[in-house]
């Protein structure tokens, strides 16, 4: 398989699950905005901070209100993690391995395009959001569906799914990012109420509140939410699971030591971590280094499979 | 209201189908006796049906648009065949082999001992004044010494019933994807045509191209690396490329993803690393093939490939420098090539040439400017003509200077009325103009596609077939009327 079309498909299944997953991380916050008390001072900015495109988003717009933060999260195609760039940049990596993924999805892809522009207006309103946003996520799911129903599992499809796994671990994180950031005051009066609920919205952002309830068994507390988002292993987006997935799309795939090793290391490195009781801090250092470790393997996955060197001159 | 093929006009202008007063032509006549059974609902479902398969296959050439980004346009088609008596056709196939055979012994020699200049059939002044003549090919030899392995030659027929060659394509002829779809269209809308009449296949093109390319790969393999290297999927032509690589089993290829090693061999970078490639089948020009050798800001070749072609590590189909015969100029010699390298008479023949670089003839080009068209030497696709008698008298002006100015890269030949076929209009079936493009592959040995691609010009009264003015195409059909 050649180098460049790997790389494309990897890149494509990326921006698939960028796009959802940008939708899951503004629904985690809407969520948590209903739920809070009035009183309780609350703001759209983390969103930007956690996104990672703090600078470019001060460069382009005065406030952090929630009307300059959606159009930056949803609309803005200069932020590369926009649902609309996202879409684009799906769609163009798509379009030149259209030989090798199913018409259906191409097709599937081309129409959420279409229609996320379409429809662009009706999802920058408070009303329209939810919907615009539940569309966009149904409309990815649909995409990774027909994929995994009909595309022949073979090393595209190992890149695939590496691409798609390791944007959904990068994004599970800041999801759960989004309530470890310092939006409210950590030993609060009020903020003790509320905690659990703000949990389960992040769970539910996630598609996680029954498998939660069926694989804990417990009531939604933090340390067990941060468990199982953390290091459940059969959850589709749990952090553990998705390193799990990347790992092994990576055995079928030549040439796999350098990517492989860092795979494992981090799987080590979750497995052996706890969570559920570091503050809300170190939580956030915790989110970090696992975003560092996602990026290390990304940037051996490109030097390994995308980016062959000239120099190598006897070879075969 | 169905086909009424007495009321179809044919009067003065060779129509491929019909003698004239409802009377088809032989190899046509199953064909005109089904249509005039459909009614004109039945009609209306086969061209629907047609333009459905079209969408369902993805049959699209590509046009680049700023704000959309490229859109794949369907190819415009119509649903009833171009018929070709296979008598008629054999004589053509033979045309067609004579014709690339001594375009090939012409290129191999311009790049060697020149004999032809020498001899003095091919005057030495033209061949300084090619723009498609590359110095870094001289002295080369590539394999079977063929250097135009893909060739398409645009033949159109006259109002006087003979088939005329009006250029060869050699540099990198496209249109066969179109030709080898319009084909598997027509089967899903007549299916019982194809069991009915004698219609002669023309599918393995694809299996007959693997062939040609394998049988030049530098080592001799069971199964060589072959290649197919596209610009790159803004090029109009992106479609096929990626048909033709798929139809093949190849892998389609753009430059960055081939490095030449120290070694002088060619490898793309694959998920397994980099793997040897025998045969490039190129579809990009020769002056972006390697940015080291020629234009040094193209983007789209691979710097070295030059190189590695040189040391006999790969080979490239067409050959560079195989364009040298691709010149409006040197078409005018080709019957002299034959009877020079063969010494066989054309079987072809030519469209009368006038010469500008010729002082007589130029004087007889610049006095009849409304008569004739004149052509630029190296241009393709239609630009920078000039069609006499449809030209005002300031564009006739424009061009004598221009003519005047550089002789030699101009030529005038005698405007021709093409033939026509019946093409569905709206229900009703009107003559338009037509030519063909069949396609001869040229290695261990010599194949021409069962017929070619018809391109018909949808305007009215238009001579114009270009699919980007207006064009559309047709299936032909090669009739062995004596199969019974």
């Amino acid at each position: 398989m050649l180098a460049r079309v790997a790389e494309n498909v990897y890149w494509m299944a990326r921006y698939v699950e960028r796009a959802e997953n940008t939708a899951r991380l503004i629904n985690v916050n809407t969520n948590l905005l209903l739920d809070l008390p009035r009183k309780v001072p609350f703001g759209w900015g983390a969103l930007i901070d956690i996104t990672g495109y703090d600078a470019m988003f001060k460069e382009r717009y005065e406030t952090a209100d929630e009307r300059s933060v959606m159009r930056f999260l949803i609309a803005d195609t200069m932020h590369p993690a926009s649902i609309l760039s996202a879409l684009d940049n799906a769609r163009e990596n798509a379009r030149t391995v259209r030989d090798i993924i199913p018409r259906e999805a191409w097709e599937q892809l081309n129409h959420l395009c279409l229609r996320a522009k379409n429809d662009l207006q009706l999802g920058l309103t408070q009303r329209g959001r939810h919907d615009y946003l539940r569309w966009v996520i149904l409309g990815c799911q649909t995409i990774t569906g027909m994929l995994a129903g009909t595309m022949t599992h073979d090393h595209g499809y190992d890149f695939l799914r590496m691409g798609r796994n390791l944007e959904r671990a990068d994004m599970t994180t800041r999801i759960i990012d989004v309530r470890s950031a310092n939006l409210l005051p950590d030993q609060a009066e009020h903020a003790v109420t509320y905690d659990n609920i703000q949990w389960m919205s992040v769970l539910k952002s996630l598609t996680g509140y029954q498998m939660y309830r069926r694989a804990m068994q417990v009531r939604v507390r933090r340390p067990d939410v941060l468990r199982f988002l953390f290091k459940d292993a059969r959850f589709p987006r749990a952090f553990y699971h998705t390193v799990c997935e990347v790992e092994n799309s990576l055995q079928d795939l030549p040439r796999n030591d350098a990517p492989l090793r860092l795979v494992v290391q981090l799987q080590r490195l979750v497995n052996e971590s706890h969570p559920e009781a570091l503050s809300q801090a170190e939580l956030h250092e915790y989110i970090d280094e696992l975003q560092l470790r996602l990026a290390e393997i990304n940037d051996q996955i490109t030097a390994t499979y995308f980016s062959l060197g000239a120099q190598v001159s006897t070879a075969a | 209201m169905t086909i009424k093929w007495k009321d179809y006009p044919t009067k003065g202008i060779y129509d491929e189908l019909m003698r004239g007063g409802g009377r088809a032509r032989d190899a046509a006549r199953s064909l005109c006796q089904y249509l005039r059974t459909l009614s004109d609902e039945e009609l209306q479902e086969r061209k629907a049906a047609s333009e459905l398969a079209i969408r369902v296959m993805g049959i699209t050439f590509t046009v680049y648009c700023e704000t959309e980004g490229s859109i794949d346009r369907a190819w415009p088609f119509d649903i009833i065949p171009r018929v070709i008596p296979k008598k008629e056709w054999e004589v053509i196939e033979a045309g067609l082999k004579q014709r690339v055979r001594a375009l090939n012994m012409f290129i191999d020699d311009i790049y060697h001992e020149q004999r032809i200049v020498k001899d003095k059939v091919f005057p030495a002044e033209v061949l300084a004044g090619s723009k498609n003549f590359r110095e870094q090919c001289v002295g080369i030899s590539p394999p079977l010494g063929v250097w135009a392995h893909i060739c398409g030659s645009d033949l159109v027929r006259h109002k006087d019933g003979q088939v005329y060659v009006l250029e060869d394509n050699l540099r990198v002829p496209s249109g066969v994807s179109y030709m080898l779809e319009n084909r598997q269209v027509m089967k899903r809308v007549f299916p019982e045509l194809f069991r009915d009449a004698s219609i002669l296949p023309m599918d393995d093109y694809p299996s007959q191209l693997y062939d040609t390319l394998a049988s030049i790969s530098p080592e001799p393999k069971a199964q060589p690396e072959v290649v197919v290297l596209t610009p790159g999927i803004y090029n109009s032509a992106y479609f096929e490329h990626a048909y033709l690589a798929q139809q093949m089993g190849c892998e389609l290829v753009e430059g960055s993803d081939l490095v030449v090693g120290d070694d002088d061999c060619v490898y793309m970078r694959a998920v397994e690393g980099l793997i040897k490639v025998d045969v490039v089948y190129r579809r990009i020009d020769d002056l972006f093939l390697d940015p080291e050798a020629f234009h040094p800001d193209s983007m789209l070749g691979v710097p070295g490939l030059m190189r590695a072609w040189k040391s006999g590590r790969v080979a490239l189909a067409n050959a560079p420098g195989a364009g040298v015969a691709d010149d409006k100029v040197v078409y005018a010699y080709v019957p002299q090539m034959i009877k020079y390298y063969l010494s066989e008479e054309a079987i072809i023949p030519n469209v009368e040439t006038y010469l500008c670089d010729d002082k007589l003839q130029r004087e007889h080009v610049l006095a009849n400017l409304n008569k004739l068209v004149v052509k630029p030497a190296n241009e393709s696709g239609g630009y920078g003509m000039l069609m006499g008698p449809q030209a005002s008298r300031k564009e006739c002006e424009k061009f004598a200077r221009l003519i005047r100015k550089d002789p030699r890269n101009y030529i005038a030949q005698p405007l021709l009325t093409l033939s026509t076929a019946p093409t569905l209009v709206n229900n009703h079936v009107e003559p338009r103009h037509l030519d063909l493009r069949p396609f001869v592959l040229s290695g261990q040995q010599t194949y021409v596609t069962m017929g070619g691609l018809t391109r018909v010009a949808l305007r009215k009264g238009s001579m114009v077939v270009n699919s980007s003015q207006g064009g559309g195409s047709k299936d032909t059909w090669i009739v062995d009327t004596e199969a019974g």
